[in-house]
């Protein structure tokens, strides 16, 4: 069946590089957008980084708009629908639901994110209503919360010692405030670098100063209601400490924005409920896809293991591929995915290729303590899978590149090993 | 064709680089290098691919 009518729900990252690809190959169908936010596609990764930072600096406060509305209907004659939320999916009919309006579509491009964890009694949509000095790191209106907090000079704890926690936590650094952040875990990031990186990481927040407490959990949050509305005054920790808070910003994770697929017939997964989906981006649903953070993807690059990526190059990369495999599924192919990720913590670079899941995490490179790099890298059998470095950027795409190969790991360990030493720079 | 970089706003993310290694490369100090600034045009497809992939939006193919 030719497609007439594509339709792509979810317009950040995914969802405009998957109509901006349908365009590209010459698609010339109606071509319908939509996004819950009310804004234009945006960039986001700066919204834990230079976005924080104090007026005058590159980036602070500054929003990057990936399209503007104008240039999404004029140019890509796309039917742009902002602020608007799919609230289900009729598979059957192939018919998206906004609310009480039907959307046919031919192809449908599933691209609709993940959403960040509440603490209990904070979801704004929860019984109690929205609880104040609460937030996330996840629109630009989270974020702009925690910039106005930092120009304040409030009193900041973060929830969550992983990345989007981990960079709040630096921007308070960066303007001298001080900070605590509360980890249940006793190492952070093991699920998503391993516990060797996770005992790296805790030593770079030590270094800068914040009040890093792990292996303890939030026991519960003091409120006040001074004009009626409730309040966050304190945060309780299990260990009996009260830490009084202006702002608590929650990093506890995401979990896939798939609510209104429930019940669809598109099959989900069994733990977080995100889209399954094949390495072409199909899911078991004829002229359905999907792409970015909500999807579990096939990699064949790691043995056909499922991820679930919340990293940009990932949503660019697997949008534009769904909507070009939902355009013409005979031509769908694999997508090989190298997992791409990076951060910025008190002035270092952390950058992360490949998967951390090996039978070996070895450090190669260990030289932050003397104002050097960091190099781990990740093996399976004798290849490299995996490598995490720490401001040795030249280094970064190169390990990549035995990672996408396939590349045996001795040499890896000897090209990093040599590329990292402050001798051969 | 030419490759136009922004170094201004480049943050040495490196994507370039994955796309089409040889006409970028990041450097020491954290910043892309532009290998080739005139490549041929055979070279478009893996081009446009590293312009797109670019997460700052720092690259520009002009002509």
């Amino acid at each position: 069946m030719s497609v007439e009518r594509l339709v792509v729900v979810g317009a950040s990252l995914a969802g405009l590089r998957a109509v901006e690809a349908a365009r590209r190959a010459g698609y010339d169908g109606e071509l319908v957008l939509v996004g819950d936010e009310v804004h234009a596609p945006y960039d986001r990764p700066p919204l834990s980084k230079a976005f924080l930072d104090p007026d005058g600096e590159r980036g602070a406060g500054r929003v990057m708009e990936l399209r503007t509305a104008e240039a999404l209907r004029d140019e890509l004659r796309v039917d742009l629908r902002l602020g608007t939320r799919a609230t289900g999916l009729d598979t059957a009919a192939r018919e998206v639901l906004l609310g009480d309006e039907r959307v046919p579509y031919d192809a449908l491009v599933i691209a609709t994110g993940s959403v960040p964890r509440w603490l209990p009694g904070t979801d704004p949509g929860g019984p109690d209503g929205p609880l104040e000095g609460v937030t996330q790191l996840r629109t630009v209106d989270d974020a702009r919360r925690v910039r106005d907090a930092l120009e304040a000079g409030q009193r900041i704890v973060v929830v969550g010692a992983g990345f989007i926690g981990s960079e709040v936590a630096s921007a308070a650094r960066k303007r001298g405030l001080p900070v605590t952040v509360v980890e249940a875990l006793d190492v952070p990031l093991t699920r998503s670098v391993g516990a060797e990186v996770g005992v790296a990481c805790v030593g770079l927040h030590r270094a800068a100063g914040t009040d890093l407490r792990l292996g303890v959990g939030v026991a519960g949050l003091d409120e006040e209601t001074p004009d009626g509305r409730r309040r966050v005054r304190a945060v309780r920790l299990t260990d009996g400490t009260t830490l009084p808070a202006d702002l608590v910003v929650l990093g506890i994770g995401v979990r896939p924005a798939t609510d209104w697929l429930e019940g669809s017939g598109v099959a989900l997964h069994d733990g977080d409920r995100g889209v399954l989906v094949d390495a072409t981006m199909a899911t078991n649903v004829p002229g359905v896809w999907a792409a970015g953070d909500v999807a579990h993807v096939e990699n064949p690059l790691f043995d056909g293991e499922q991820h679930r990526l919340e990293h940009w190059t990932n949503a660019a990369d697997h949008g534009a591929a769904a909507a070009r495999h939902a355009l013409d599924p005979a031509a769908a192919e694999p997508v090989v995915t190298v997992p791409y990720f990076w951060s910025d913590w008190y002035g270092h670079r952390l950058q992360f290729v490949g998967t951390p899941r090996a039978e070996e995490a070895r450090v190669v490179v260990d030289d932050l303590a003397t104002g050097g790099g960091l190099v781990v890298l990740y093996r399976r059998e004798d290849r490299v899978v995996g490598a995490f470095v720490v401001d040795l950027p030249r280094v970064v795409m190169k390990l990549r590149r035995r990672v996408l190969d396939r590349g045996p790991w001795e040499e890896a360990v000897a090209f990093a090993t040599d590329a990292g030493t402050p001798a051969s720079r | 064709m030419r490759i136009v970089a922004d170094l201004g706003t480049c943050e040495g993310l490196g994507m370039c680089e994955a796309m089409a290694p040889d006409f970028f490369e990041v450097g020491e100090d954290g910043v892309v290098e532009v290998l080739d600034a005139e490549p041929g045009e055979e070279h478009r497809t893996d081009l446009t691919a590293a312009v797109d992939a670019c997460p700052v939006l720092a690259l520009a193919l002009q002509g």
